[in-house]
């Protein structure tokens, strides 16, 4: 049985969060997916695994990543002081690619010779990109035509790293879309490729997998914020679209419980008007893409299509665990806007000099709204998972700009 | 058991089963396709329960089950389906295949009670092993109904026992690793398959994926208990859809046909 006490020891060995997770694939995916549970169960272990994937953490990522003080927007908000946790700084500018250096490792040591990605930001897809450039494995990405668009330097970047980019039209043409489409590449070419999923979901052990790789985050501000604070943070707060960055941050900390935490989810153009990408605020439980988890869907069980002006956080589902710390109630589940998350992303390039992705704007948005309400005396730690380049046409198309 | 299932496969003859998705094009005329398959030879019925995220499927299925939707089809449509074939043929078994979300959505006990009241003899669940499958199987212990799993080219030793262990009804053996409606199995391989298979089990196989016209039924029927054809006889529905008379009419045609092949 699981310790009720501690958060750490989920999932079960089912791949199960409490009631989410699993293992929801066609028959042909099973034997390759408990091989690579049993595969990752191993390398976990294994000195030599920890060593290289710190050494490329270190010397190629760039980690670890400084845990800055924002002062400018600390004293303009008036509340706690605001550090930002700077994986934007990391190598390719997110998050993601603390993941895809976690997978690619595994993927060599299982001997796979080609790699499939999903990506909607294309953040995702520039680090797998860019992991198989430096270990010399063929790379294809499935990116829907919708986010092909809108983060077309991103594309770029991709191809210059000898990517072979995959358009996605069917269904809604953006992240959820893209997955499908990768699996049944997977399902096809099972025998000799490694599928490196991008976020905390899909089938177990997907979602704990990604979670340690990314755990790394958390593990960095903690010793972090001693040194500079000599104390636990107060609140934690990370964008989330599937979930990585957000649980990257918390994970260290789920079993801390003064240590308050608020992921953002995007709230489109609002909760009411049904275009959105709040699984948890707008969604029910169901089971998607390998795993049970909240979903927005319809009343008859069919997916339906979310909506954010952050391609990154444009996804109807989220991470089983993050299902799970909602019911469970440890983590606060909130959403921001389109507009909230445009407005918050000016402001910081204006007070930090920062120009921040649009997903952790949202998450900036909200911190904003809750920060007069804290005391000086409190810390805040927010994730700035990804940097703004990427975003910058976006926009300017949505504050009416021609850059062109 | 007594079911349907076990009665179609009490002799040896090969069985042609079929798929298409319920309520394509719309509705009615899918009531109509499904009797004409009956009607022109098919031993089985597969009928698609319509989602909006088939990633098993190749393209042809994918967009059968949008158009499904779009005409507001859901699991009670697919039942009325089902209804009303039982009350023009009480022999022929019907088999819903699908993903496991709309179940889920539509709550496990009644959606089992719904496939009694409505003549549904089997299921295939693409996305749900027995791994996750305790739940349904339980909801099912005491009914008619099979819970037809599929055994696929990398199906190893280890799941075989696994997955032969609550089997029934038949195994559906996916012939190749893939999505539906693109390649075809090599012959040879699949036989080697099947074999092993047939070693383990006396169950009947029924091979699926891949297989187009009669040609390939009747080459997968020399080596298995029958043949599942889909893409095919969907894309002639993609191909008509403004003409809903010619459907079935080359739907008719197309199973005379691919039963020619088994009997030949
Ligand atoms: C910068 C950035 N942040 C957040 C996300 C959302 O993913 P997750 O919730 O897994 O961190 C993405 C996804 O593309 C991203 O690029």
């Amino acid at each position: 049985m699981q310790n009720k006490n501690s958060y750490s020891q989920w999932p079960d060995d089912k791949g199960y969060f409490g009631k989410f997770g699993g293992r929801y694939v066609a028959e042909t995916l099973m034997p390759l997916i408990i091989e690579v549970e049993k595969e990752y169960n191993e390398i976990k272990k294994d000195k030599t695994f920890k060593k290289d994937f710190e050494y490329y953490l270190e010397k190629y990522v760039g980690r670890p990543s400084p845990l800055f003080l924002a002062e400018r927007i600390t004293k303009d908000l008036k509340g706690p002081k605001i550090y930002f946790k700077r994986d934007e700084l990391n190598h390719t500018g997110a998050h993601k690619i603390n993941n895809c250096m976690g997978q690619i490792l595994l993927a060599k040591k299982m001997g796979k010779k080609r790699i499939i990605a999903e990506t909607g930001a294309g953040q995702h897809g520039v680090a797998t990109a860019t992991v198989c450039a430096l270990f010399n494995l063929p790379c294809v990405i499935y990116m829907g035509e919708k986010d092909i668009e809108r983060q077309s330097p991103n594309v770029f970047r991709m191809k210059l790293l000898g990517a072979e980019i995959k358009c996605v039209t069917s269904g809604s043409k953006s992240l959820k879309d893209a997955m499908n489409e990768a699996l049944r590449d997977w399902v096809t070419n099972v025998k000799n490729t490694f599928y490196i999923i991008g976020t905390v979901a899909g089938p177990h052990p997907y979602p704990s997998m990604v979670r340690d790789f990314q755990s790394i985050i958390g593990k960095e501000v903690k010793t972090q914020i001693q040194e500079a604070e000599n104390k636990l943070p107060d609140l934690l707060i990370a964008c989330i679209g599937g979930g990585s960055n957000a649980i990257g941050l918390f994970h260290e900390f789920l079993d801390e419980p003064d240590v308050k935490m608020i992921a953002v989810e995007a709230a489109g153009l609002g909760l009411k008007s049904g275009k959105h990408a709040a699984s948890l605020s707008g969604g029910k439980p169901g089971v998607l893409h390998g795993n049970k988890t909240y979903l927005l869907q319809s009343e008859k069980g069919q997916i339906e299509e979310a909506h954010s002006i952050s391609a990154g956080l444009d996804y109807p589902g989220i991470g089983p665990e993050h299902s799970f710390l909602f019911e469970e109630k440890r983590v606060q589940y909130i959403s921001a806007t389109d507009d909230e998350a445009l407005e918050a992303f000016q402001y910081c390039c204006r007070l930090e000099g920062i120009i921040p992705a649009l997903e952790p704007a949202h998450a900036l948005a909200i911190l904003k709204k809750i920060a007069p309400s804290m005391r000086p005396e409190q810390v805040v730690v927010m994730n700035m998972c990804g940097r703004g380049d990427k975003d910058i046409f976006t926009v300017a198309k949505a504050i009416n700009i021609n850059i062109s | 058991m007594n079911s349907r299932i076990n009665k179609t496969f009490s002799n040896d003859s090969k069985k042609l089963v079929t798929f298409v998705t319920g309520g394509d094009p719309d509705l009615e005329t899918s009531k109509k396709i499904i009797n004409t398959i009956a009607e022109s030879g098919a031993d089985i019925i597969e009928i698609g329960m319509p989602f909006s995220d088939p990633m098993a499927d190749g393209p042809t299925i994918q967009v059968s089950s949008t158009r499904a939707i779009k005409q507001g089809i859901d699991l009670d449509d697919i039942f009325s389906i089902c209804k009303n074939f039982r009350s023009l043929n009480d022999q022929i078994p019907i088999i819903l295949m699908g993903y496991y979300n709309v179940i889920f959505h539509y709550g496990i006990s009644s959606f089992v009670d719904s496939c009694q009241k409505n003549g549904v003899d089997g299921l295939i669940i693409v996305d749900l092993q027995p791994e996750e499958d305790p739940e349904l199987l339980n909801a099912i212990e005491l009914t008619n109904l099979d819970l037809i799993r599929l055994i696929t080219p990398t199906t190893n030793a280890e799941r075989f026992s696994t997955i032969l262990k609550h089997s029934s009804g038949f195994l559906y053996y996916v012939t190749i690793t893939g999505i539906t409606g693109q390649n075809s199995a090599n012959i040879e391989e699949l036989n080697q398959s099947i074999n092993i298979i047939k070693q383990q089990t006396k169950l009947p196989v029924v091979s699926g994926f891949g297989i187009k016209n009669a040609e390939q039924v009747r080459e997968v029927c020399k080596v298995s208990d029958g043949a599942v054809v889909g893409s095919s006889i969907v894309k002639i529905i993609e191909e008509n859809l403004n003409d809903k008379n010619k459907i079935l009419t080359l739907v008719a045609n197309f199973i005379k046909q691919l039963k020619a092949g088994i009997e030949k």
